[in-house]
């Protein structure tokens, strides 16, 4: 049995860790950024996100004051037992965004959309969202919490099979050129691109491939792999820089994710993951014992199945 | 930081003489009073007419364009930890009543405003913008806080929206985006990045399905 009491625990560590602790994989990336950088405003913007990284860590303070709207993705393996239920575990995650809000502090940004009521905690109407996943043959839970703005540097648009991979690039330059202008989308970003699904579902998975995805990651199928280097080439050829500056520093990384979709479509969505990539996930086993990492290994070959039985492969025993 | 960009430090309130030495791309440290607005503040401030919340002595004269990440202990005093601008196209409409009213030389903010705004709200009320760095300086801006003195409207319109008055000491870094004359960085960059923009168009189609309001013009800024 999972007792509420340690993941409660562990979602407040989680908090404070996003908040204050850019992940490493997104730390190497923007340092190979800096290493080629030529434009020296661009230059300049990264060499300030880096110190600030530093000062971030060194006061435990937010790296960014934006905090975002915080959000968690919940893996629960198949044998997990947790204290209150489902109930328990909403009851305790909505408890700990108060509490972290508060306590490290973030910045309370979460309000009603037309009466702008601020309950001054990041708690309120369907917030924080919380996403489930499950995984077999496990008996663990899986936390994980991203902060990302919400202003800018995501659409969706409906594409055709007509339209093809030039249309799925050209929809990307439109994305990060239009927001990636003035810095809006606070670049170097990781670009998630979501492809297929349903509408909703197509929004999801870009969002996901943004946050929940480590720098240097690839999608599993081959082409699909290709196309990510081929579209972070790209973004990293429009000639913008941090802030939207003469530059090459646009895309630390470009991930895809894919759904099937309707026969007739070919829906497309793009999130832009910010020089505050904040991200941090724990593993809870069912003694009580915590790990942390930064990666949330959220997509998984049983999360990207395409057929209608799953079964676990089997290990091959060494010889 | 080393750097080969220009760098000032400006102590606050500053003159307009003052003002006029920077030139758009330079690095800017503040020392002295600041003040938060954005939103809330202008809509209760300009279409509510209630006024600004203090005296212009006890604001100073610049405007930042955020809200912190902070909380409020239990003996009443402040806990500001990370701070960092939010986007300011969108408070353009609100200007030029809040120059007169406010007063303030120097808005704080990201992104800026386009040098049409900055010709016809700014150049005429002596004031310049300065674009916060990153986005997402944050930490390091809130080194620069060395004192909250003040905070109004908390109760009416919540910690996110208040008027934090803080006491700053090289605060930074900043980058002018534009001067005394409304030119704009961000737009002398977009017209070097345009050609080369073009270029990678080149030979593409545009989508099958058309959005109303679209344009095919990529030298044009959405904000």
């Amino acid at each position: 049995m999972i007792v509420l009491s340690s993941l409660q625990q562990t979602a407040e560590d989680l908090m404070a860790k996003a908040a204050i602790e850019i992940p490493d994989d997104y730390l190497v990336g923007l340092r190979r950024c800096a290493d080629t950088e030529k434009g020296d405003l661009s230059a300049f913007v990264i060499q300030a996100m880096l110190e600030n990284y530093d000062a971030a860590k060194e006061d435990r303070r937010a790296m960014c004051g934006d905090t975002g709207v915080p959000r968690w993705y919940v893996k629960i393996g198949n044998e997990a037992r947790i204290e209150g239920g489902p109930i328990g575990l909403e009851a305790t995650l909505r408890r700990a965004t108060a509490h972290a809000t508060n306590s490290i502090p973030l910045r309370p940004n979460r309000v009603h959309p037309l009466w702008r009521t601020d309950h001054n905690n990041n708690v309120g109407i369907n917030a924080p969202e919380i996403e489930y996943a499950f995984h077999p043959d496990a008996d663990w839970i899986e936390l994980t919490t991203v902060h990302k703005g919400g202003l800018f540097g995501s659409d969706y648009r409906m594409l055709f099979p007509g339209d093809g991979i030039d249309g799925i690039k050209r929809f990307f330059l439109d994305t990060l050129i239009s927001f990636g202008r003035r810095g809006l989308a606070c670049q170097p970003a990781i670009i998630g691109v979501g492809l297929g699904g349903s509408k909703d579902a197509c929004m999801v998975l870009g969002k996901q491939a943004s946050c929940l995805r480590t720098v240097g990651s690839r999608n599993p199928d081959p082409k699909i792999a290709a196309l990510e280097d081929e579209l972070k080439l790209l973004g990293n050829s429009i000639g913008m820089g941090a802030m939207g500056f003469m530059g090459s520093s646009m895309v630390v990384d470009c991930h895809i994710e894919t759904g099937y979709c309707h026969t007739g479509g070919m829906p497309m969505s793009v999130h832009m993951f910010c020089l505050s990539s904040r991200r941090a996930s724990a593993r809870v086993h069912a003694d009580g014992h915590v790990e942390f990492r930064t990666d949330p290994m959220w997509f998984t070959d049983y999360s990207r199945r395409s057929t209608v039985e799953w079964e676990t492969p089997q290990m091959i025993a060494a010889e | 930081m080393a750097n080969r960009l220009k760098t000032v430090d400006l102590v606050l309130p500053t003159q307009t003489e003052e003002l006029r030495q920077l030139e758009i791309g330079t690095i800017v440290y503040l020392t002295g009073r600041i003040f938060t607005a954005r939103e809330g503040v202008y809509k209760r401030v300009i279409e509510d007419g209630v006024g600004m919340p203090a005296p212009r002595e006890a604001l100073g004269s610049v405007n930042f364009h955020c809200s912190p990440a902070a909380s409020v202990n239990g003996d009443g005093t402040y806990n500001v930890g990370a701070v960092t601008a939010t986007a300011s196209f969108r408070f353009a409409k609100w200007l030029d009543g809040w120059f007169k009213q406010s007063g303030c030389n120097i808005i704080i903010g990201k992104g800026g405003m386009t040098s049409e705004a900055y010709r016809e709200l700014f150049v005429p009320n002596n004031a310049i913008y300065l674009t916060t760095v990153g986005y997402g300086t944050g930490a390091l801006l809130g080194r620069g806080i060395k004192g909250v003195e003040g905070v109004y409207w908390m109760e009416e319109l919540g910690l996110a929206q208040a008027v934090w008055v803080l006491d700053v000491a090289r605060f930074g870094p900043f980058i002018v985006e534009s001067d005394l004359d409304g030119n704009s960085l961000f737009e002398r960059e977009n017209a070097k990045m345009a050609s080369g923009i073009k270029a990678l168009y080149e030979g593409t189609q545009p989508a099958t399905l058309r959005r109303y309001g679209e344009t095919d013009d990529k030298t044009v800024e959405v904000i």
